[in-house]
Protein backbone atom coordinates (compact mmCIF):
# COMPACT_ATOMS: atom_id res chain seq x y z
CA UNK A 1 0.00 0.00 0.00
CA UNK A 2 1.27 3.27 -0.78
CA UNK A 3 1.85 5.68 1.77
CA UNK A 4 -0.72 8.47 1.07
CA UNK A 5 -3.73 7.07 -0.86
CA UNK A 6 -6.72 8.99 -1.59
CA UNK A 7 -9.88 8.16 -3.58
CA UNK A 8 -12.30 10.56 -4.47
CA UNK A 9 -12.39 12.68 -1.51
CA UNK A 10 -14.16 14.78 -1.32
CA UNK A 11 -14.90 17.72 1.67
CA UNK A 12 -17.13 20.29 2.43
CA UNK A 13 -17.17 23.15 4.97
CA UNK A 14 -20.76 23.72 6.60
CA UNK A 15 -22.05 27.67 6.11
CA UNK A 16 -23.80 28.23 9.06
CA UNK A 17 -26.19 31.27 10.00
CA UNK A 18 -25.97 32.82 13.28
CA UNK A 19 -28.50 30.49 15.43
CA UNK A 20 -25.72 27.86 13.56
CA UNK A 21 -28.25 26.01 11.14
CA UNK A 22 -26.84 24.94 8.60
CA UNK A 23 -27.93 26.37 5.55
CA UNK A 24 -25.21 25.03 2.65
CA UNK A 25 -21.75 24.16 2.08
CA UNK A 26 -18.69 25.02 0.32
CA UNK A 27 -16.37 22.54 -1.25
CA UNK A 28 -13.03 22.96 -0.34
CA UNK A 29 -11.76 19.61 -2.11
CA UNK A 30 -13.35 18.05 -4.96
CA UNK A 31 -13.07 14.58 -6.17
CA UNK A 32 -9.36 14.24 -5.04
CA UNK A 33 -7.15 11.27 -6.15
CA UNK A 34 -3.73 11.37 -5.08
CA UNK A 35 -1.06 8.58 -4.70
CA UNK A 36 2.40 8.89 -2.53
CA UNK A 37 4.40 5.85 -2.59
CA UNK A 38 6.87 5.67 0.27
CA UNK A 39 9.71 8.12 0.35
CA UNK A 40 8.84 10.23 -2.31
CA UNK A 41 9.31 14.17 -2.07
CA UNK A 42 5.72 15.00 -3.58
CA UNK A 43 4.72 19.01 -3.70
CA UNK A 44 1.51 20.24 -3.76
CA UNK A 45 0.63 23.96 -5.43
CA UNK A 46 -1.74 26.42 -5.29
CA UNK A 47 -2.98 29.78 -5.10
CA UNK A 48 -4.49 31.07 -1.83
CA UNK A 49 -7.89 28.86 -1.46
CA UNK A 50 -7.42 26.28 -3.87
CA UNK A 51 -7.70 24.11 -0.66
CA UNK A 52 -4.38 22.64 -0.25
CA UNK A 53 -4.18 23.21 3.14
CA UNK A 54 -7.54 21.79 3.88
CA UNK A 55 -5.82 18.96 2.06
CA UNK A 56 -2.70 18.78 4.17
CA UNK A 57 -5.14 18.48 7.10
CA UNK A 58 -6.73 15.74 5.75
CA UNK A 59 -3.45 13.61 5.94
CA UNK A 60 -3.25 14.49 9.81
CA UNK A 61 -6.74 13.39 10.20
CA UNK A 62 -7.46 16.77 11.83
CA UNK A 63 -10.44 16.75 8.98
CA UNK A 64 -11.83 13.77 8.10
CA UNK A 65 -13.85 13.41 4.49
CA UNK A 66 -16.90 14.42 3.79
CA UNK A 67 -17.27 11.45 0.53
CA UNK A 68 -14.12 9.13 -0.27
CA UNK A 69 -11.50 7.64 1.08
CA UNK A 70 -8.11 8.66 2.20
CA UNK A 71 -5.42 6.25 3.85
CA UNK A 72 -2.29 6.87 5.46
CA UNK A 73 0.24 4.39 5.51
CA UNK A 74 -2.59 1.73 5.03
CA UNK A 75 -4.82 3.35 7.87
CA UNK A 76 -8.32 5.29 7.06
CA UNK A 77 -8.23 8.39 8.56
CA UNK A 78 -12.09 8.19 9.11
CA UNK A 79 -11.74 5.56 11.23
CA UNK A 80 -11.90 6.69 14.50
CA UNK A 81 -9.97 3.97 16.03
CA UNK A 82 -6.88 4.57 13.89
CA UNK A 83 -6.67 8.42 14.78
CA UNK A 84 -3.72 8.23 17.17
CA UNK A 85 -1.78 5.35 14.46
CA UNK A 86 -2.67 7.95 11.40
CA UNK A 87 -1.16 10.69 13.43
CA UNK A 88 1.79 8.90 14.76
CA UNK A 89 2.15 7.94 10.66
CA UNK A 90 2.25 11.52 9.32
CA UNK A 91 3.45 14.58 11.21
CA UNK A 92 2.74 18.04 10.16
CA UNK A 93 4.36 21.45 10.31
CA UNK A 94 2.05 24.11 10.12
CA UNK A 95 2.77 27.75 8.69
CA UNK A 96 2.79 30.36 11.50
CA UNK A 97 6.09 28.44 13.82
CA UNK A 98 5.06 30.50 17.03
CA UNK A 99 1.69 29.29 17.06
CA UNK A 100 3.06 25.59 17.11
CA UNK A 101 5.76 25.72 19.37
CA UNK A 102 4.12 24.22 22.60
CA UNK A 103 7.17 24.23 25.02
CA UNK A 104 9.49 27.38 26.46
CA UNK A 105 12.53 25.68 25.97
CA UNK A 106 14.01 24.28 22.38
CA UNK A 107 14.58 20.67 24.14
CA UNK A 108 11.57 20.83 25.76
CA UNK A 109 9.17 21.16 22.72
CA UNK A 110 10.58 18.96 20.65
CA UNK A 111 10.01 16.71 23.82
CA UNK A 112 6.27 16.84 23.43
CA UNK A 113 5.33 14.80 20.91
CA UNK A 114 7.17 11.74 21.99
CA UNK A 115 5.87 12.22 25.68
CA UNK A 116 2.26 12.70 24.34
CA UNK A 117 3.34 8.72 22.43
CA UNK A 118 3.88 7.22 25.75
CA UNK A 119 7.80 6.49 24.75
CA UNK A 120 9.98 5.69 28.05
CA UNK A 121 11.73 8.78 29.08
CA UNK A 122 15.60 7.77 27.76
CA UNK A 123 14.32 6.66 24.62
CA UNK A 124 12.89 10.69 24.78
CA UNK A 125 16.01 11.89 25.30
CA UNK A 126 17.44 9.87 22.21
CA UNK A 127 14.92 11.22 20.09
CA UNK A 128 15.30 14.74 20.88
CA UNK A 129 18.84 14.83 20.42
CA UNK A 130 18.73 13.09 17.62
CA UNK A 131 16.24 15.30 15.95
CA UNK A 132 17.77 18.54 16.83
CA UNK A 133 20.55 17.12 15.45
CA UNK A 134 19.16 16.79 11.87
CA UNK A 135 17.84 19.97 12.05
CA UNK A 136 21.24 21.22 12.88
CA UNK A 137 19.62 23.30 16.26
CA UNK A 138 21.78 21.07 18.70
CA UNK A 139 23.14 24.18 19.66
CA UNK A 140 19.83 25.88 20.65
CA UNK A 141 18.38 23.01 22.20
CA UNK A 142 18.31 25.09 25.68
CA UNK A 143 17.16 28.39 24.41
CA UNK A 144 13.59 29.94 24.63
CA UNK A 145 12.04 29.79 21.50
CA UNK A 146 11.08 33.39 21.38
CA UNK A 147 14.61 34.61 20.49
CA UNK A 148 15.10 32.42 17.57
CA UNK A 149 14.75 33.61 14.41
CA UNK A 150 11.47 32.70 12.17
CA UNK A 151 13.82 29.92 10.21
CA UNK A 152 15.07 28.44 13.11
CA UNK A 153 11.98 28.24 14.70
CA UNK A 154 10.05 26.48 12.55
CA UNK A 155 13.01 24.21 12.15
CA UNK A 156 12.44 23.22 15.77
CA UNK A 157 8.89 23.12 14.78
CA UNK A 158 10.26 19.90 12.19
CA UNK A 159 12.55 18.58 15.07
CA UNK A 160 9.56 18.36 17.25
CA UNK A 161 7.65 16.41 13.96
CA UNK A 162 10.94 14.01 13.90
CA UNK A 163 11.14 13.41 17.14
CA UNK A 164 7.72 11.41 16.82
CA UNK A 165 9.84 9.30 13.90
CA UNK A 166 6.52 9.59 11.19
CA UNK A 167 7.00 8.20 8.44
CA UNK A 168 6.09 10.83 6.25
CA UNK A 169 6.25 14.46 6.73
CA UNK A 170 3.68 16.48 5.33
CA UNK A 171 4.78 20.71 5.68
CA UNK A 172 1.71 23.03 5.24
CA UNK A 173 3.22 26.56 3.95
CA UNK A 174 6.11 26.13 6.14
CA UNK A 175 8.47 29.47 4.56
CA UNK A 176 4.94 31.31 4.17
CA UNK A 177 5.84 33.54 7.33
CA UNK A 178 9.69 33.54 6.82
CA UNK A 179 11.80 35.53 5.06
CA UNK A 180 14.32 34.32 1.86
CA UNK A 181 17.24 33.27 4.37
CA UNK A 182 14.38 31.94 6.91
CA UNK A 183 13.24 29.71 4.03
CA UNK A 184 16.18 28.60 2.93
CA UNK A 185 16.88 27.45 5.62
CA UNK A 186 13.76 25.22 6.70
CA UNK A 187 14.17 23.87 2.83
CA UNK A 188 18.34 22.87 2.90
CA UNK A 189 16.35 20.91 6.31
CA UNK A 190 13.94 19.37 4.55
CA UNK A 191 16.40 18.30 1.83
CA UNK A 192 18.79 16.99 4.52
CA UNK A 193 16.33 14.79 6.49
CA UNK A 194 14.72 13.26 3.03
CA UNK A 195 18.56 12.25 2.38
CA UNK A 196 19.48 10.85 6.17
CA UNK A 197 16.05 9.72 7.50
CA UNK A 198 14.58 8.60 3.82
CA UNK A 199 10.77 10.09 4.99
CA UNK A 200 8.27 11.02 2.78
CA UNK A 201 8.09 14.75 2.28
CA UNK A 202 4.63 16.42 1.29
CA UNK A 203 5.85 19.90 0.83
CA UNK A 204 2.58 22.54 0.59
CA UNK A 205 3.33 25.52 -0.86
CA UNK A 206 2.67 28.58 -3.60
CA UNK A 207 6.52 29.16 -3.84
CA UNK A 208 7.43 27.69 -7.09
CA UNK A 209 10.99 27.81 -6.89
CA UNK A 210 11.02 25.69 -4.04
CA UNK A 211 9.55 22.72 -5.61
CA UNK A 212 11.66 22.15 -8.26
CA UNK A 213 13.81 18.73 -6.78
CA UNK A 214 10.32 17.16 -6.13
CA UNK A 215 9.43 13.53 -7.22
CA UNK A 216 6.07 14.75 -8.70
CA UNK A 217 3.66 17.91 -8.27
CA UNK A 218 -0.01 18.19 -8.18
CA UNK A 219 -1.52 21.67 -8.59
CA UNK A 220 -4.54 22.48 -7.39
CA UNK A 221 -7.40 25.07 -8.08
CA UNK A 222 -10.88 25.43 -6.51
CA UNK A 223 -10.08 21.95 -4.67
CA UNK A 224 -9.43 19.96 -7.84
CA UNK A 225 -6.14 19.07 -8.86
CA UNK A 226 -5.53 20.51 -12.15
CA UNK A 227 -2.33 19.53 -13.53
CA UNK A 228 0.36 16.31 -11.94
CA UNK A 229 3.49 15.44 -13.17
CA UNK A 230 6.95 15.84 -12.35
CA UNK A 231 8.37 19.51 -12.54
CA UNK A 232 9.53 19.16 -15.98
CA UNK A 233 6.52 18.39 -16.98
CA UNK A 234 4.60 21.09 -15.13
CA UNK A 235 6.61 23.95 -15.88
CA UNK A 236 6.63 23.44 -19.49
CA UNK A 237 3.18 24.40 -19.55
CA UNK A 238 3.53 28.27 -18.57
CA UNK A 239 0.65 29.43 -19.98
CA UNK A 240 -1.44 26.86 -17.83
CA UNK A 241 0.15 27.34 -14.64
CA UNK A 242 -0.62 31.18 -15.15
CA UNK A 243 -4.14 30.69 -15.43
CA UNK A 244 -3.92 29.09 -11.83
CA UNK A 245 -2.57 32.46 -10.74
CA UNK A 246 0.76 31.00 -9.84
CA UNK A 247 4.52 32.45 -10.40
CA UNK A 248 6.39 30.04 -12.70
CA UNK A 249 10.19 30.02 -11.50
CA UNK A 250 12.11 33.09 -13.11
CA UNK A 251 14.28 30.81 -14.75
CA UNK A 252 11.80 28.62 -16.59
CA UNK A 253 9.32 31.80 -17.73
CA UNK A 254 12.99 33.44 -19.02
CA UNK A 255 13.15 30.39 -21.20
CA UNK A 256 9.65 30.50 -22.05
CA UNK A 257 9.85 34.10 -23.57
CA UNK A 258 12.80 33.05 -25.10
CA UNK A 259 10.90 30.47 -26.78
CA UNK A 260 8.40 32.33 -28.10
CA UNK A 261 10.46 35.07 -29.68
CA UNK A 262 12.00 32.04 -31.64
CA UNK A 263 15.15 31.22 -29.41
CA UNK A 264 15.71 27.06 -29.27
CA UNK A 265 15.57 26.38 -25.72
CA UNK A 266 14.10 22.93 -24.55
CA UNK A 267 11.08 22.96 -22.65
CA UNK A 268 10.54 22.69 -18.94
CA UNK A 269 14.00 24.45 -17.86
CA UNK A 270 13.75 24.74 -13.76
CA UNK A 271 17.13 25.75 -12.97
CA UNK A 272 19.23 29.48 -13.78
CA UNK A 273 22.08 26.69 -14.47
CA UNK A 274 20.02 24.96 -17.01
CA UNK A 275 19.28 27.84 -18.94
CA UNK A 276 22.58 28.93 -19.02
CA UNK A 277 23.65 25.67 -20.77
CA UNK A 278 20.82 25.70 -23.14
CA UNK A 279 21.42 29.37 -23.87
CA UNK A 280 25.53 29.07 -24.23
CA UNK A 281 25.07 26.09 -26.59
CA UNK B 1 7.61 49.86 27.15
CA UNK B 2 5.34 46.92 27.63
CA UNK B 3 7.90 44.56 27.14
CA UNK B 4 9.85 45.71 30.48
CA UNK B 5 7.35 43.15 31.99
CA UNK B 6 9.49 40.31 33.20
CA UNK B 7 6.84 38.31 35.45
CA UNK B 8 6.45 34.94 34.76
CA UNK B 9 9.48 34.69 32.48
CA UNK B 10 12.31 31.99 32.76
CA UNK B 11 15.76 33.55 32.29
CA UNK B 12 18.33 31.10 31.62
CA UNK B 13 21.24 30.25 33.73
CA UNK B 14 23.22 27.34 35.12
CA UNK B 15 22.52 27.95 38.60
CA UNK B 16 21.98 25.33 41.78
CA UNK B 17 18.59 26.83 42.10
CA UNK B 18 17.50 26.36 37.82
CA UNK B 19 18.78 22.85 38.80
CA UNK B 20 16.26 22.06 42.08
CA UNK B 21 13.35 20.09 41.97
CA UNK B 22 10.28 22.65 40.95
CA UNK B 23 8.30 21.02 44.00
CA UNK B 24 10.81 22.21 45.95
CA UNK B 25 10.75 25.59 44.75
CA UNK B 26 6.94 25.37 44.55
CA UNK B 27 6.85 24.43 48.38
CA UNK B 28 9.88 26.62 49.36
CA UNK B 29 8.28 29.59 48.00
CA UNK B 30 5.08 28.96 49.53
CA UNK B 31 7.07 28.88 52.84
CA UNK B 32 8.97 31.89 52.07
CA UNK B 33 5.73 34.39 51.31
CA UNK B 34 4.16 32.98 54.21
CA UNK B 35 6.84 33.58 56.65
CA UNK B 36 6.95 37.16 55.40
CA UNK B 37 3.48 37.40 57.29
CA UNK B 38 4.98 35.64 60.04
CA UNK B 39 7.01 37.75 62.32
CA UNK B 40 7.05 41.83 63.14
CA UNK B 41 10.13 42.96 64.40
CA UNK B 42 13.22 44.59 62.40
CA UNK B 43 15.50 41.35 63.05
CA UNK B 44 12.65 39.20 60.78
CA UNK B 45 13.22 41.40 58.14
CA UNK B 46 17.05 41.40 58.08
CA UNK B 47 16.77 37.32 58.23
CA UNK B 48 14.17 37.56 55.17
CA UNK B 49 16.49 40.24 53.16
CA UNK B 50 19.29 38.38 53.65
CA UNK B 51 18.23 34.94 52.66
CA UNK B 52 16.11 36.79 49.70
CA UNK B 53 19.41 38.47 48.78
CA UNK B 54 21.58 34.69 49.13
CA UNK B 55 19.16 33.13 47.11
CA UNK B 56 19.28 35.89 44.35
CA UNK B 57 22.74 35.25 44.14
CA UNK B 58 23.26 31.89 43.74
CA UNK B 59 20.34 31.66 41.30
CA UNK B 60 22.46 33.89 38.79
CA UNK B 61 19.64 35.91 38.12
CA UNK B 62 20.97 39.93 37.67
CA UNK B 63 19.18 41.97 39.56
CA UNK B 64 18.17 44.65 37.31
CA UNK B 65 16.25 41.98 35.71
CA UNK B 66 14.21 41.33 38.75
CA UNK B 67 13.43 45.02 39.50
CA UNK B 68 12.35 44.95 36.33
CA UNK B 69 9.82 42.89 36.98
CA UNK B 70 8.59 45.01 39.72
CA UNK B 71 8.01 48.39 37.60
CA UNK B 72 3.86 46.87 36.75
CA UNK B 73 2.99 46.43 40.52
CA UNK B 74 3.86 50.00 41.00
CA UNK B 75 0.70 51.64 41.42
CA UNK B 76 -0.61 48.90 43.48
CA UNK B 77 2.46 49.12 45.60
CA UNK B 78 1.49 53.18 45.93
CA UNK B 79 -2.30 52.40 47.00
CA UNK B 80 -1.12 50.03 49.34
CA UNK B 81 1.45 52.36 50.82
CA UNK B 82 -1.01 55.48 51.00
CA UNK B 83 -3.37 53.49 52.36
CA UNK B 84 -1.24 52.07 55.51
CA UNK B 85 0.19 55.33 55.88
CA UNK B 86 -3.14 57.89 56.50
CA UNK B 87 -5.35 55.12 57.63
CA UNK B 88 -3.43 53.88 60.64
CA UNK B 89 -3.60 55.76 63.75
CA UNK B 90 -1.06 54.02 66.22
CA UNK B 91 1.95 56.23 68.50
CA UNK B 92 3.02 59.45 67.72
CA UNK B 93 1.71 62.21 65.54
CA UNK B 94 4.43 63.07 63.10
CA UNK B 95 2.57 65.28 60.48
CA UNK B 96 -1.06 66.76 59.95
CA UNK B 97 -2.78 68.64 57.61
CA UNK B 98 -6.79 68.54 56.81
CA UNK B 99 -7.62 65.29 56.78
CA UNK B 100 -4.42 63.48 56.59
CA UNK B 101 -2.53 62.31 59.60
CA UNK B 102 0.71 60.67 59.46
CA UNK B 103 1.22 58.72 62.53
CA UNK B 104 4.46 56.65 63.85
CA UNK B 105 2.63 53.43 63.64
CA UNK B 106 0.99 54.49 59.98
CA UNK B 107 5.15 55.26 58.51
CA UNK B 108 6.04 51.85 60.04
CA UNK B 109 3.11 50.05 59.03
CA UNK B 110 3.56 51.64 55.24
CA UNK B 111 6.97 50.88 54.79
CA UNK B 112 6.89 47.62 56.12
CA UNK B 113 3.88 46.50 53.92
CA UNK B 114 5.51 47.86 50.80
CA UNK B 115 8.93 45.98 51.64
CA UNK B 116 6.81 42.54 51.69
CA UNK B 117 5.07 43.43 48.68
CA UNK B 118 7.95 43.28 46.86
CA UNK B 119 9.45 40.45 48.79
CA UNK B 120 6.56 38.84 47.76
CA UNK B 121 6.67 40.08 44.02
CA UNK B 122 10.80 39.00 43.89
CA UNK B 123 10.31 35.22 45.56
CA UNK B 124 7.43 34.56 43.42
CA UNK B 125 9.31 36.05 40.41
CA UNK B 126 12.16 33.85 41.18
CA UNK B 127 10.43 31.04 41.02
CA UNK B 128 9.38 31.47 37.37
CA UNK B 129 12.47 32.72 36.55
CA UNK B 130 14.27 30.18 37.81
CA UNK B 131 12.12 27.18 36.29
CA UNK B 132 10.65 26.89 33.07
CA UNK B 133 6.82 26.69 32.87
CA UNK B 134 6.83 22.88 31.52
CA UNK B 135 9.22 22.01 34.80
CA UNK B 136 6.69 24.58 36.93
CA UNK B 137 3.65 22.49 35.49
CA UNK B 138 5.12 19.61 35.98
CA UNK B 139 6.04 20.65 39.96
CA UNK B 140 2.16 21.72 39.94
CA UNK B 141 0.51 18.59 38.36
CA UNK B 142 2.97 16.34 41.16
CA UNK B 143 1.67 18.69 44.13
CA UNK B 144 -1.76 18.42 42.97
CA UNK B 145 -2.17 14.97 42.00
CA UNK B 146 -3.81 13.81 44.96
CA UNK B 147 -6.92 15.97 43.84
CA UNK B 148 -7.31 13.57 41.00
CA UNK B 149 -9.42 11.64 43.14
CA UNK B 150 -11.98 13.98 43.48
CA UNK B 151 -11.89 14.77 40.04
CA UNK B 152 -10.04 18.27 39.79
CA UNK B 153 -8.59 17.97 35.74
CA UNK B 154 -5.28 18.10 37.74
CA UNK B 155 -2.90 18.10 34.15
CA UNK B 156 -5.28 19.95 32.24
CA UNK B 157 -4.98 22.90 34.36
CA UNK B 158 -1.46 22.35 34.51
CA UNK B 159 -1.36 22.60 30.90
CA UNK B 160 -3.65 25.59 30.48
CA UNK B 161 -1.15 27.53 33.04
CA UNK B 162 2.16 26.76 30.96
CA UNK B 163 0.77 27.41 28.12
CA UNK B 164 -0.60 30.66 29.23
CA UNK B 165 3.32 31.54 30.47
CA UNK B 166 4.75 30.42 27.01
CA UNK B 167 2.34 33.02 25.44
CA UNK B 168 2.73 36.07 27.27
CA UNK B 169 5.67 37.45 25.62
CA UNK B 170 4.13 36.89 22.29
CA UNK B 171 1.17 38.29 23.30
CA UNK B 172 3.07 41.23 24.68
CA UNK B 173 5.05 41.81 21.55
CA UNK B 174 1.48 41.55 19.70
CA UNK B 175 0.38 44.13 22.18
CA UNK B 176 2.95 46.43 21.24
CA UNK B 177 2.77 46.19 17.50
CA UNK B 178 -0.98 46.70 17.64
CA UNK B 179 -0.71 49.84 19.55
CA UNK B 180 2.04 50.97 16.87
CA UNK B 181 -0.43 50.43 14.02
CA UNK B 182 -3.09 51.83 15.79
CA UNK B 183 -1.12 55.07 16.63
CA UNK B 184 -0.03 55.25 13.11
CA UNK B 185 -3.74 55.13 12.39
CA UNK B 186 -3.74 58.53 14.95
CA UNK B 187 -5.06 56.24 18.00
CA UNK B 188 -4.75 58.44 21.27
CA UNK B 189 -3.65 56.58 24.05
CA UNK B 190 -1.93 58.83 26.16
CA UNK B 191 -4.28 61.84 26.92
CA UNK B 192 -7.27 62.45 28.29
CA UNK B 193 -9.24 61.40 31.32
CA UNK B 194 -9.48 57.81 32.61
CA UNK B 195 -12.90 56.63 31.11
CA UNK B 196 -11.67 58.33 27.62
CA UNK B 197 -8.26 56.29 27.72
CA UNK B 198 -10.33 53.19 28.67
CA UNK B 199 -12.37 53.81 25.75
CA UNK B 200 -9.49 54.34 23.82
CA UNK B 201 -8.31 50.87 24.52
CA UNK B 202 -10.96 49.46 22.35
CA UNK B 203 -8.69 49.43 19.04
CA UNK B 204 -6.34 47.74 20.79
CA UNK B 205 -7.80 45.31 22.80
CA UNK B 206 -10.86 44.26 20.01
CA UNK B 207 -7.74 42.74 17.26
CA UNK B 208 -5.80 41.45 20.44
CA UNK B 209 -8.48 39.34 21.35
CA UNK B 210 -9.61 38.00 18.29
CA UNK B 211 -5.56 37.24 16.94
CA UNK B 212 -5.50 35.71 20.74
CA UNK B 213 -8.36 33.45 19.59
CA UNK B 214 -6.97 32.59 16.08
CA UNK B 215 -3.14 31.67 17.75
CA UNK B 216 -5.67 29.51 20.36
CA UNK B 217 -7.08 27.27 17.68
CA UNK B 218 -4.09 27.14 15.73
CA UNK B 219 -1.97 25.59 18.52
CA UNK B 220 -4.94 22.99 19.51
CA UNK B 221 -4.87 21.77 15.90
CA UNK B 222 -0.84 21.49 16.34
CA UNK B 223 -1.21 19.68 19.68
CA UNK B 224 -3.35 17.13 18.68
CA UNK B 225 -1.06 16.85 15.63
CA UNK B 226 1.42 15.93 17.68
CA UNK B 227 -0.69 13.10 19.66
CA UNK B 228 -1.39 16.00 22.25
CA UNK B 229 -4.73 13.69 24.14
CA UNK B 230 -4.54 14.46 27.76
CA UNK B 231 -2.51 13.72 30.62
CA UNK B 232 -3.19 10.02 30.32
CA UNK B 233 -0.19 7.28 28.65
CA UNK B 234 1.61 10.03 28.43
CA UNK B 235 5.56 10.06 29.77
CA UNK B 236 8.13 12.63 30.68
CA UNK B 237 10.64 13.72 29.48
CA UNK B 238 11.93 15.44 32.53
CA UNK B 239 10.32 13.11 35.48
CA UNK B 240 10.91 14.38 38.69
CA UNK B 241 12.96 12.45 41.13
CA UNK B 242 14.25 14.44 44.25
CA UNK B 243 17.82 13.97 44.79
CA UNK B 244 20.23 14.84 47.83
CA UNK B 245 20.35 18.64 46.76
CA UNK B 246 16.40 19.20 47.16
CA UNK B 247 16.58 17.69 50.65
CA UNK B 248 19.17 19.69 51.78
CA UNK B 249 17.39 22.84 50.00
CA UNK B 250 13.93 21.94 51.89
CA UNK B 251 16.49 21.57 55.23
CA UNK B 252 17.77 25.05 54.56
CA UNK B 253 14.02 26.46 54.22
CA UNK B 254 12.59 24.89 57.50
CA UNK B 255 15.85 26.13 59.02
CA UNK B 256 15.08 29.07 57.78
CA UNK B 257 11.56 29.28 58.48
CA UNK B 258 12.15 28.25 62.43
CA UNK B 259 14.94 30.98 62.27
CA UNK B 260 12.73 34.22 61.19
CA UNK B 261 9.72 33.08 63.10
CA UNK B 262 11.79 32.71 66.18
CA UNK B 263 14.22 35.57 66.26
CA UNK B 264 11.66 37.64 64.35
CA UNK B 265 9.13 37.54 67.16
CA UNK B 266 11.10 37.26 70.43
CA UNK B 267 14.28 39.53 69.86
CA UNK B 268 13.97 42.52 71.75
CA UNK B 269 14.36 44.73 68.26
CA UNK B 270 10.72 45.20 68.45
CA UNK B 271 8.84 47.26 66.38
CA UNK B 272 4.97 46.69 66.77
CA UNK B 273 2.91 46.33 63.74
CA UNK B 274 -0.32 44.72 64.36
Amino acid sequence: MDMVQTEKLVFEYEKRDEEGNVIGSSRAIDQVDIDVKEGQFIAILGHNGSGKSTFAKHINAILVPTEGTMWVNGRNTGDPDELWNVRQSAGMVFQNPDNQIIGTVVEEDVGFGPENLGVPTEEIWRRVEDSLKAVGMIEYRHHSPNKLSGGQKQRVAIAGVVAMEPKCIVLDEPTAMLDPVGRKEVLKTVQKLREQKKVTVILITHYMEEVVDADKIYVMDHGRVVMEGTPREVFSRVDELKSYRLDVPQATLLADELRKRGLKIPEGILKKEELVNALCQ
Amino acid sequence: MIRDITIGQYYPAKSMIHRLDPRVKLVCTLLYLVSLFMFRSISGYLIATLFLAAVIRISRVPFSFIVRGLKPIVMLLMITVLFNLFLTRNGEVLFHAWIFTVTEGGLVTAVYMAVRLIYLIIGSSLMTFTTTPNELTDGIEALLHPLNKIHVPVHEVAMMMSIALRFIPILLEETDKIMKAQIARGADFESGNIIQRAKSMIPLLVPLFVSAFRRANDLAMAMEARCYRGGEGRTKMKPLRYKYRDYAAYIVMIAYVVLVVAVGRMLPLHVWIF
